[in-house]
């Protein structure tokens, strides 16, 4: 495993590579600054988990890479997204327009509005086909519509319902039909289980754990769960204040010697049976307000850990064989 | 702006200061209030800039005059100043729309609140009233109404009230119905806080945002409903100036003296446009998610 | 053919509504000042002719008795006569009707002809300097009287330039410019209607999936957009139905054509009871057989409305 990841920082091996990417929604209140130079690496066929708590930038995130950002209001202002080597910022609607679907899909986070009322579900999987697959035969087409709902567990003799006559956990099964059935090479998977009861979220979570094995597909998997990461994911990213505070392996995030003082907190957040405490120690304080952009470290406000110099200059990265850490706790100790 | 200068985050602000700043930064909004205030202000002063005297008093010597420094707005066929009849009619135009909406708001607002706040049997009774009433597409039935009793300012208003009436009743339960149950109400409740009380202190500042903006569409579409029937002949009777009926009295001589058409009929317009303004402004104001 | 129950579970409901709506105007008009009688037969009038002429109306009877003899009537589709014209009103209404309902359905496929597309264009292009400007004719068409813009374009294009007709009915030239200005008002709301109705399909989580899928902006808007924001368009042609033919009694009388409009308006000056009763329950039902049409044409664009509830 670890000797697969240190030859893996050869650039080739990276599907997809965020850098310093800044995104802001021009609202008519205010600019909201959603991500803030944040940075990110997938090597193909990983199974990256990316953390964090609500508005902390992660679904912009993921409509960043697809180039899906509400139009007007949404804006890219720095930073690139290199796709297998082309940078996605720099290409035509057109090359974006073969890659979404096909290349790269998307799982949205609500089912229940995700799917289109007035089509049937078996056209709405099949329009993926249709327009990525000129050359493909209607029956081969059709085929691998059955085969997909087969394969999510909805009788295909279903497809010509419509979604209101589907529950929300079967919904999610049509969604994720939908992003797998032109077997991407990226899958962006937002919360795909935040809508669901808990029983029917792990049997998605398995379903995703089955359709990866099968296609191989990489997968960035958005939640602020991080039970789901622990069972679904092999590396893990913690964003705040839209930027990657955290990165590493599932171990060694998980193994929680070190860690950033707002992954730590995460973890104070999550019940823990084998030790016996009265209460949960949530993190103190609100995240931090989005139309300001931070001086220094942006969680200084509610660190523990807070010095001066965590106010006034950003932190730098401190990184130990792949885990990487956005902390000035770590990178002083470094050079002292 | 208002956001970056003050130090408060947006949920420290009430729902009326949001739904007014949110209204003052919309110009279109700002440019109606500005437009209806002058002709509502223009209005009020009439008897200060023009006698009524003016309004009847005609002047054989002085026929169809084009605007000038002397008449404003020009003549008619009797030699009668047009700027005055429109002043004076303007008061008639706008006094009776707002005494429609005020009439059919206040008649809507106790049958929706009871229909909404008791619901039941006495809800079931007159919401089949108003389905009845709504069938009946409301100029028609205006129209029936002053059949019965009919021509004059006072019997038009009442005609054109009760053809409101049901949207009104509508408007108001509906509002009402989605605040009944919401969780500040049921504490209030539970605190036995009294009806009158509930719905004095809780539902109508948290309702009425829908309602006003109901009254401000429904009134410009009145002006327009008032000067129609003018026009028709029902309602007010010349030589009373009203907006609609100075265009009626003048068909025969517009196409050759256009302006006897056009400030009148572009009067009209601007008034009705300047009530629509603030309605669009108003209702994104209260409810910015439909801001388009 | 769950439709047809529906259609006829939704005709049946519009009967007590009829009944209901009769009553009430035959209760208002009811409150028509007193001597009928003596306005018919003018002032020389003696108190017996008046009497007995009172007597052959059924005036003396108690309310709800001749409400009652005038339900029986219309159950034989017997609407009564005219007071001052005798004549027999369905007829006079049948009469008329073509004409109004010609102008009126010229009038909404010119609205939803032009309003559609201009509405969804400046949907598509939100904030372009087109959609500013059709939004902009749209408010001056809704804040305009329409006797006033008739008035005007028929000095314009009839008195003025004659390119056409002035009044009347006859040649298609005839209907021309009554259709437009009837439909002006339909169209200002056709076009806000589209806007906002493709605007707020446009927002849709549904919208985002498509495009996530790779499909361009105009598959977009055309194959996933347009069919939802159809819903309230045709909601919306189908309540300003009752508007058009309201507004027709203006249009009508200032091109002259002989429609309900223009029977409507003189029956109410001449208060001619039985004419404006009979007029508007016609149109009442007329305006309810329209939303049975839209509500049916709803269910077939959407799919989640079932017929059975």
């Amino acid at each position: 495993m670890s000797e697969e990841r240190k030859n893996g920082a050869r650039e080739s091996d990276n599907l997809l590579e965020i850098s310093d990417l800044h995104v802001q929604y021009n609202t008519d209140d205010a600019v909201v600054h959603a991500l803030n130079g944040l940075s990110l690496k997938v090597k193909k066929g990983a199974k990256l988990g990316l953390v964090g708590e609500t508005g902390a930038g992660k679904t912009t995130l993921a409509l960043s890479v697809l180039r899906l950002l509400p139009a007007g209001v949404g804006e890219i202002t720095e930073g690139s997204i290199i796709y297998d080597g082309d940078d996605l910022l720099k290409q035509p609607e057109s090359f974006m327009l073969g890659l979404r679907g096909e290349k790269i899909s998307m799982i949205f986070q609500d089912p229940m509005t995700s799917l289109n009322p007035t089509h049937t579900v078996g056209d709405q999987i099949l329009e993926v086909l249709d327009l990525h697959f000129h050359e493909m035969p209607r029956e081969e087409k059709n085929r691998k519509v059955d085969d997909i709902l087969t394969l999510v567990g909805i009788p295909p003799a279903r497809k010509n319902e419509f979604p209101h006559q589907f529950s929300g956990g079967m919904k999610q099964r049509i969604v994720i039909a939908m992003a797998l059935v032109a077997e991407p090479e990226l899958l962006l998977a937002d919360e795909p289980t935040t809508a669901l009861d808990v029983t029917i979220q792990a049997q998605i979570l398995e379903l995703m754990r089955d359709l990866k094995e099968k296609y191989n597909s990489a997968v960035i998997l958005i939640t602020h769960d991080l039970g789901v990461v622990a069972q679904f994911c092999d590396s893990v990213a913690v964003v705040y204040g839209g930027r990657v505070v955290e990165y590493g392996t599932v171990e060694q995030i998980y193994a929680r010697e070190k860690n950033h003082p707002y992954t730590a907190g995460l973890f104070n957040c999550i019940p823990d049976l084998s030790v016996k405490a009265e209460r949960l120690t949530p993190i103190e304080g609100r995240m931090a307000d989005p139309r300001v952009v931070a001086q220094g470290c942006c969680f200084a406000e509610r660190c523990k850990h807070c010095t001066e110099i965590c106010k006034s200059r950003a932190p730098s990265a401190y990184e130990e064989d792949g885990h990487g850490i956005l902390c000035h706790l770590f990178t002083k100790k470094e050079g002292a | 702006m208002f956001v970056r200068k003050s130090k408060k985050s947006l949920s420290e602000y009430s729902t009326g200061e949001l739904v007014m700043f949110r209204f003052r930064k919309n110009k279109l909004a700002m440019f109606g209030v500005v437009l209806l205030s002058i002709i509502v202000i223009t209005i009020l002063l009439a008897p200060l800039i023009s006698s009524y005297d003016a309004v009847v008093e005609m002047n054989m010597a002085d026929r169809f005059q084009s605007p000038n420094a002397k008449y404003l707005f020009g003549t008619d066929e009797f030699g009668r100043d047009l700027f005055a009849r429109i002043l004076y009619g303007g008061r008639i135009s706008m006094f009776a729309s707002l005494a429609v909406i005020g009439i059919a708001f206040v008649i809507g607002a106790i049958m929706g609140g009871a229909a909404g706040y008791l619901g039941g049997r006495v809800d079931t009774i007159l919401m089949r009233a108003v389905d009845v009433l709504m069938a009946v597409p409301s100029v028609l039935l205006a129209m029936a109404i002053i059949t019965a009793l009919g021509n004059g300012v006072w019997k038009l208003i009442i005609a054109l009230a009760v053809s409101q009436v049901a949207r009104f009743a509508r408007t108001v339960r509906a509002s009402v119905l989605t605040l009944r149950n919401v969780e500040y109400v049921e504490a209030a409740r539970c605190f036995g806080a009294s009806s009158l009380k509930i719905i004095l202190k809780h539902i109508l500042p948290n309702g009425i945002g829908p309602i006003i903006v109901s009254a401000t569409i429904t009134l410009g579409q009145t002006i327009l409903s008032i000067s129609s029937m003018g026009y028709l002949g029902l309602g007010v009777a010349s030589p009373t100036p009203e907006w609609g009926t100075i265009i009626s009295e003048n068909k025969m001589n517009i196409g050759t003296y256009p302006y006897l058409g056009l400030i009148p009929g572009i009067c009209i317009c601007l008034a009705v446009m300047a009530v629509n303004f603030i309605g669009d402004g108003l209702r994104d104001a209260f409810d910015p998610k439909t801001k388009n | 053919m769950s439709w047809l129950k529906y259609t006829l579970k939704r005709l049946l409901m519009l009967i007590p509504v009829i009944i209901c709506v009769t009553f009430i105007l035959y209760v208002i008009l009811s409150f028509a000042p007193g001597n009928v009688a003596w306005q018919i037969l003018g002032e020389d009038a003696t108190q017996e002719q008046i009497a007995q002429l009172e007597a052959e109306m059924g005036l003396d009877q108690p309310l709800l008795v001749r409400y009652g003899k005038y339900m029986l009537g219309v159950c034989r589709l017997d609407f009564g006569t005219s007071w001052f014209g005798g004549e027999d009103i369905a007829k006079l209404f049948l009469g008329r009707l073509p004409f109004t309902l010609l102008v009126a359905v010229l009038s909404i496929l010119f609205a939803v002809a032009l309003g559609c597309p201009l509405g969804i264009g400046s949907a598509i292009k939100q904030y372009s300097l087109m959609d500013y400007g059709v939004s902009f004719v749209a408010m001056l068409l809704t804040s305009m009287p329409a006797f006033w813009l008739g008035t005007m374009c028929q000095i314009l294009f009839c008195l003025t330039l004659k390119w056409l007709p002035v009044s009347g009915v006859g040649t298609w030239k005839h209907y021309v410019l009554p259709s437009v200005i009837l439909g002006a008002n339909t169209l200002a709301s056709m076009i806000r209607m589209s806007r906002t109705s493709l605007l707020d399909v446009i927002r849709q989580d549904y919208i985002r999936t498509a495009r996530a899928k790779g499909a361009s902006e105009w598959k977009v808007i055309m194959h996933h957009a347009m069919r939802n924001s159809l819903i309230p368009i045709v909601t919306q042609i189908g309540i300003t139905f009752a508007g058009v033919i309201a507004g027709a009694v203006v249009t009508e009388n200032i091109f002259a054509i002989p429609g309900v409009g223009v029977l409507l308006i003189n029956a109410v000056k001449a208060r001619d009871v039985p004419i404006v009763m009979g007029t508007v329950i016609f149109v009442t039902i007329i305006v309810g057989m329209i939303n049975l049409v839209v509500d049916i044409v709803c269910a077939l664009i959407d799919p989640r409305i079932d017929f059975a509830s």
